[in-house]
Parts: structure tokens; C-alpha cells; sequence
């Protein structure tokens, strides 16, 4: 279960979340909408930990657990590995850096983390280092085709894979990957920043294919959207309209379509 | 590197007997006739040798690059009989190079000859000879330059001192007053040379010396890569490193020459290289700078014949305390020349680089077309970088590109690989290793791969 209690979140001087409490347990799908400046976004990336949001410590608990992991006391990657995972609104290039080179060394450290969990015997640990060389290749190998895999079933072209990571990306081509490196590192909790922005329906569709995919499986999913069009797509457990740095009301996803027939403030005078 | 020199003895090469080379400091005109007369040279190279010296005194310090001021030359040691010198061990090591020998995983066997030579049942020693004993059925001639006056002395007079002359530059000079080592390569009309020569293979020669001087001739139509330096870092005592290459690429000839240069961080590597590059050669550089307290290096191509082409492309990383002083030289005297500068430079810590260039197009280099890109990246906010760009343009008839950008890593970048599980250092590297992507994908693979290796070693502890 992810657990977020009380939580304050200030950049510089200016609070923008004002206790904000959420629970997602595994499978779920929240769907948080709100007008612009409610304070979506900061959620997205105080969750993952990015430094310039503060966490602000009040005279109430805060509260950031992902079961039993206190994700507070983690830096960014910390998190990712703990099992948490953003897709971003607006991925950043990284020129020189191959789609397939980024995921092989994300995938390496995922995999040696996992082999430590799972070799907690002292004995299959030493094992795993004499294979060492041959595991470096062989995973090199099964993490590309993996990727294959995923471009095939999200309908992206393999020479994608090829290009620097998000640089000179469309940005339908940047969403899809953000699509696929989710579904590569299938986390136990996602967060989905704006990926309706932009998008063209097809590539939309994809993304809501990988969504419904890994919710299937048990990924519990936290999408943040302004234009609500990607709920067409996927549909929420719960909605929760964010008003001024905190929740103001939470439904069903009968909620959404009243806000979009509506607006904001015919659902509530509180907008 | 000390030792490597002396298996040249083992190869015919004899001193006099009963003659006794007192190794000492510093440098007079006596210790310039002794190191002539220790090599039993042809009396034209002591008199070129004497002539450079006195160059040398002449010419002033370079005022406008790095801070050479910590050169001290009357404590250096300008020739050393290879005899005398003494191996290095591994527990004389700096704790910081052995640590990146062991990090690298650099071979038990490689370490001993990075460290101080090995004798000849060195595995590379048979990879060698039997590549020079191919090489050598087509006509080609690879030697080291000391070996190649003795055997070819009217090659080397031809041709020694026609690209670089001895008052060049103080330091042109001084190599040509004390040189020692160093590569020959000659290769005929029309020959291909489908391997890298590497001086690697070549550890019985003083190819790592301190000044050494390296000599190549493409003759028409033929094609060589030469590749020298090692990404391993190279530990010596000498304080200062003069090199001096020169290469002749005739018509239609080509010829690519890559450095990757990691010394230790005291030593002062001023080098000069230049390439004549004549009708429809090409001539290219690809100069990798890791190591040294201070480099100044700026590899130069003369494109003298109509269509020639001249290509730079340099890598230059400044730690703590190290200053890369690095670029390239176009001098465009011919019309339909063209060329390309491409420099990319990392700071880290105080660290400091600096591009400096120059495009020279003459007035009858019509229809010449250059450009230059050079960019900087800044680890942190200790770090410095800048850029002297000269552009010497007297005709009208050109194309000139001049791009420049200094970037900084990114906070977003860094937290958005961080938010897919990877460190900050490892994302730190990545993104290195993507800014130098483009010129480290010109090295040869296993270079290439340690490049990247020493690199991401480099970034270990460098962030947060």
C-alpha cells in the first residue's frame, strides 16, 4: 500500500501542498485532476523525491510509506528501486545516451538488486560472483529483448530504441517511452504526470494499454491529469479533485465525467 | 616507462664500449654531443641536434597558454642511459594509480609493462613481429625513430624537420635538441594498412619516453592509422613531457592519428604535431587528454594541395588541480580545402580547459570551408572552462562554421535517470559519457571502451 499523510510541501519560501493525504493500494487507479496551479505536479515529484520540493515538517506526522518502507528517508533512486516510478510530463534528453544503453544500466542495477534480495545466503551470492562476467552479457541480452518485446507490444518502432533518450523525441515518441521504460521496471506504485498533454489518440491508447496492463498485475497508479482525456482510456477507481494544495473532493469516476461535462466549479462551490 | 628503451639494446643496437654516460640534470651543449654521440649518430642530426639547442635557449617561455611556470629545467634529466635507469615497482606506485590499475582490471602482465617494460617473451612482442614482418613484405617500414636513422638514414634526413623546424617553438626545439624514441612509419604508394599500428605493440621501443620524436610519410594514394598512448594511467617520475610529431600525407594519401594521453598529474605534456596534408589527402587527429598536471597540444594540419582535408577531434578531461590547455590548427593554403575542429571538454572540480584554436585561411584558399564546434561541460561549480578561438580568414570565397556551447549537468537530467533506480555518480557518468559520445565513437573499441570505463571511474564521488 502507498500511504501518504500530512503531507506539506514548499518550494522556497512558497507552500504549495497543505496536507495532503492519499491511500493507493496495489491495483487501484486514482486519477487526481484539478486547474492548473492546485499543486498536481509537486505531488508527482515530492513523492519521487526531486530536492528542490521541501518536505515541510509540521506539528502532525507526515506520513510517505510505500508498506513498510518509509520513502522520506530515500533519495530519488532509492525510491525508484523501493519500487516507485514517474512518468514525466516533460521527459529530459539525454544526448549521447541510447534508449537501450539508459535501460541496460537500469536494468543491470535492478537486477543486482534483486539477486541480493534474493540470494540472502551467503553461499548463492559468492555463486553469483564467479558467474558475474557471463551474467553481465546475458543480461545485456535478455534486457534487449525485453525491450524488443515491449516497443512490439506498444507499437513502437525498434529504431526509437537506437535514438539518444528523449532527445529531438516528439512528444508522442517521449510519452510512449516513458510508457515502456514503466512497463520494463513494472513498480509496485506508479505515477503518471500529464501524459495526456499532447498526444496524439493513438499514442494515447498505447499508454493507457500499458496502464491497464500493469494495474492487472497489481501496480497501484496515481495519474495526475489536467484535460482528464486519458480517463476515457483508463478507468479510475477514485478521482480526487485537488483545490489549492490539498484534496477537496474525492468520487468515483462518475466525478470526472461531471467535471468535464461541467467544469470545476459547477461540482463544487469550494472552486 | 623507463626500461622500455633498453630492450632497443638487445636489437643490435651497441653503445660504444668503454664509454661512461654519467646520467645528470639539467641540459648544456656537452650533454647534447654525448647524446648524439651515444647513439653513434650521422654527424647531420649532432649538428641538427646542437642547432635546436641553441634554438631552444633563444626562444622565450609561451606566455599565452597554461602556467608552465612550475618547469624547472635544470632539474630534469634530459637522457638517461637506458641501462641505468630503474624499474619502477609496483610498491613504488602512487596508492592512487595502483588503485585504478586494480579498478580497471588491467592484466597482471600489461601492469608490469605499464610500470616499467618487460623483456621480449612479452606475448605482444610476437603480435608485433609478425605484423612488422607483413607489413614489411609490402614495403612498409615501422620502426622506432632511433632504429630508423640507423637503418633508413636518407628517409629520415629527407624528411626529419620538414614539418616541424627545429625553432618552432621552444619546446619543437628542445625535443629536437634531446629526442629519444619515438615512431617511424613509412608507407608506400598505394598501400593500405588495414590495422591500427599501435605503439603499443611496440613496448621494446621508447615510445613513451619523454621526447620522444615521431616521424610518418603516407606516400600517394596509401592509407595508415597510427594510434599511440594508452588509457591506462601512465605513471612517471620525468616532470616533463615534449614530444614532437610530424607526418607527411601525400597525394590521395590519408592518414589518421589518435592519442588517448593519461599521465600522471605531474607531469607538464607540451607537445607539438603537425600534418602536411597535399592535393586530396586527408588528415585527421583524434586527440584523447586525461591525464598531466598541464597539457598544451593543439594538433595542426596544413592543407597545402588543392582538396585537401584536415580533421581535428579532441577530448580533453580536467580533474583537481589539472589544466588541459588543448584544441587544433587549420591553416588552409590551398583552394577546396576543407576541414573540421570538433573539441569536447569535461571540468571537474577545479579543474580547468581550455579550447584554443585556430582556422587560417589564406588569401588564395579559395572556395575552403571550416567549421568548428567546441563544447564544455562543467561538473560542478569549481570547475572552469574557456575558449580562444582564432579565425584568420582572408579570402571571401569560404564557408566558416563556428559553434560553441558550455553546459553544466543538468539537475533534471541527474533526477530523472536517479527516478529510474540509477545512482547519482552512475547518472552522473552516463551523462559524460553521452557529452563525449561522439568523438569516443571515432577510437578504436577497446580504447573507446576504456575511455568510457576510466571516465565513469572518474565520476565516482565526483556529485552531491
Amino acid at each position: 500500500m502507498l500511504t501518504i499523510s500530512n503531507l506539506h510541501v514548499s518550494v522556497g519560501e512558497k507552500e504549495i501542498l497543505k496536507g495532503l493525504s492519499l491511500t493507493v493500494k496495489p491495483g487501484e487507479i486514482h486519477a487526481i485532476m484539478g486547474p492548473n496551479g492546485s499543486g498536481k505536479s509537486t505531488l508527482a515529484y515530492a513523492l519521487m523525491g526531486n530536492p528542490t520540493y521541501e518536505i515541510r515538517n509540521t506539528n502532525f506526522e507526515t506520513i510517505v510509506k510505500l508498506d513498510t518502507v518509509d520513502l522520506l528517508k530515500l533519495s530519488p533512486d532509492g525510491r525508484a528501486r523501493a519500487g516507485l516510478f514517474l512518468a514525466f510530463q516533460q521527459p529530459v534528453g539525454i544526448p549521447g545516451v541510447s534508449v537501450r544503453k539508459f535501460l541496460r544500466a537500469v536494468g543491470k542495477n535492478r537486477n543486482s538488486k534483486q539477486s541480493k534480495q534474493s540470494a540472502q545466503a551467503g553461499k548463492q551470492i559468492a555463486n553469483r560472483k564467479e558467474s558475474a562476467k557471463s551474467d553481465v552479457l546475458s543480461d545485456a541480452l535478455a534486457i534487449n529483448k525485453r525491450l524488443d518485446e515491449l516497443a512490439e507490444e506498444l507499437s513502437i518502432r525498434p529504431d526509437l530504441l537506437s535514438r539518444d533518450l528523449n532527445d529531438n523525441f516528439s512528444g508522442g515518441e517521449k510519452k510512449k517511452i516513458e510508457t515502456l521504460q514503466m512497463m520494463f521496471l513494472s513498480p509496485q506504485y506508479a505515477i503518471i504526470d500529464e501524459v495526456d498533454t499532447g498526444l496524439d489518440v493513438d499514442a494515447l491508447r498505447i499508454v493507457a494499454r500499458g496502464i491497464s496492463t500493469l494495474a492487472k498485475q497489481g501496480t497501484g497508479f496515481i495519474i495526475i491529469t489536467h484535460y482528464q482525456r486519458i480517463l476515457k482510456h483508463v478507468k479510475p477507481d477514485r478521482v480526487h479533485v485537488m483545490k489549492d494544495g490539498n484534496i477537496a473532493m474525492s468520487g468515483t469516476a462518475a466525478l470526472a465525467t461531471k467535471i468535464e461535462e461541467k467544469g470545476y466549479s459547477h461540482v463544487s462551490t469550494r472552486f | 616507462m623507463s626500461q622500455l628503451v633498453s630492450d632497443n639494446y638487445t636489437y643490435g643496437f651497441h653503445e660504444p664500449e668503454k664509454y661512461v654516460f654519467k646520467s645528470r640534470r639539467g641540459l648544456n651543449r656537452a650533454i647534447v654531443e654525448e647524446i648524439s654521440h651515444m647513439k653513434s649518430e650521422p654527424s647531420w642530426m649532432r649538428e641538427y641536434r646542437l642547432n635546436a639547442y641553441d634554438f631552444f635557449l633563444k626562444r622565450p617561455m609561451p606566455l599565452w597558454g597554461a602556467d608552465l611556470s612550475g618547469i624547472s629545467f635544470d632539474d630534469i634529466f634530459y637522457y638517461i642511459r637506458p641501462t641505468d635507469k630503474k624499474a619502477p615497482t609496483w610498491d613504488d606506485l602512487p596508492p592512487e594509480i595502483k588503485r585504478t590499475y586494480d579498478r580497471i582490471g588491467v592484466p597482471e602482465a600489461e601492469k608490469q609493462m605499464l610500470i616499467g617494460g618487460v623483456s621480449a617473451q612479452y606475448e605482444s612482442e610476437v603480435v608485433y613481429k609478425s605484423i612488422v614482418s607483413s607489413l614489411s613484405k609490402k614495403g612498409v617500414i615501422f620502426l622506432d625513430m632511433d632504429s630508423a636513422l640507423r637503418e633508413h638514414p636518407d628517409i629520415v634526413k629527407q624528411y626529419f624537420g620538414t614539418v616541424i623546424p627545429s625553432n618552432d617553438n621552444k619546446f619543437a626545439s628542445l625535443n629536437s635538441a634531446v629526442w629519444s624514441g619515438g615512431s617511424f612509419i613509412y608507407v608506400p604508394q598505394g598501400v593500405h594498412v588495414d590495422l591500427p599500428l599501435q605503439a603499443y605493440f611496440r613496448i621494446n621501443a621508447a615510445n613513451m619516453g619523454q621526447f620522444e620524436r615521431t616521424l610518418i610519410i603516407a606516400d600517394e594514394g596509401s592509407f595508415v592509422h597510427y594510434v599511440e598512448g594508452c588509457t591506462a594511467p601512465i605513471y612517471t617520475t620525468d616532470s616533463l613531457h615534449s614530444a614532437v610529431v610530424e607526418i607527411i600525407v601525400k597525394k590521395g594519401a590519408r592518414v589518421r592519428y589518435t592519442t588517448v594521453q593519461n599521465w600522471s598529474t605531474n607531469v607538464y605534456n607540451l607537445v607539438t604535431k603537425r600534418m602536411r596534408v597535399d592535393e586530396e589527402g586527408i588528415g585527421e587527429w583524434v586527440d584523447g587528454n586525461l591525464g598531466s598536471k598541464v597539457t598544451m597540444k593543439y594538433p595542426s594540419c596544413y592543407l597545402m594541395g588543392r582538396g585537401a582535408h584536415g580533421e581535428v577531434l579532441s577530448i580533453a578531461y580536467a580533474g583537481d588541480g589539472q589544466h588541459q590547455d588543448a584544441g587544433g590548427k587549420i591553416i588552409h593554403v590551398a583552394p577546396d580545402t576543407t576541414s573540421t575542429i570538433k573539441s569536447k571538454s569535461i571540468s571537474k572540480g577545479h579543474g580547468r580547459t581550455s579550447y584554443r584554436g585556430l582556422i587560417h585561411i589564406l588569401p588564395q584558399a579559395v572556395r575552403s570551408k571550416t567549421k568548428v564546434v567546441c563544447d564544455a561541460l562543467l561538473l560542478d561549480r569549481y570547475s572552469r572552462t574557456d575558449t580562444y578561438p582564432t579565425m584568420r580568414i582572408q579570402n571571401k570565397q569560404v564557408s566558416v562554421e563556428h559553434e560553441a556551447t558550455v553546459s553544466k549537468i543538468g539537475e533534471d537530467q541527474l533526477f530523472y535517470m536517479m527516478s529510474r533506480g540509477l545512482r547519482e555518480e552512475e547518472a552522473a557518468g552516463m551523462i559524460v559519457g553521452g557529452f563525449i559520445e561522439p568523438v569516443v565513437k571515432e577510437l578504436p573499441l577497446e580504447y573507446a571502451v576504456e575511455m568510457n570505463r576510466l571516465i565513469e571511474l572518474q565520476m565516482e564521488g565526483s556529485v552531491g
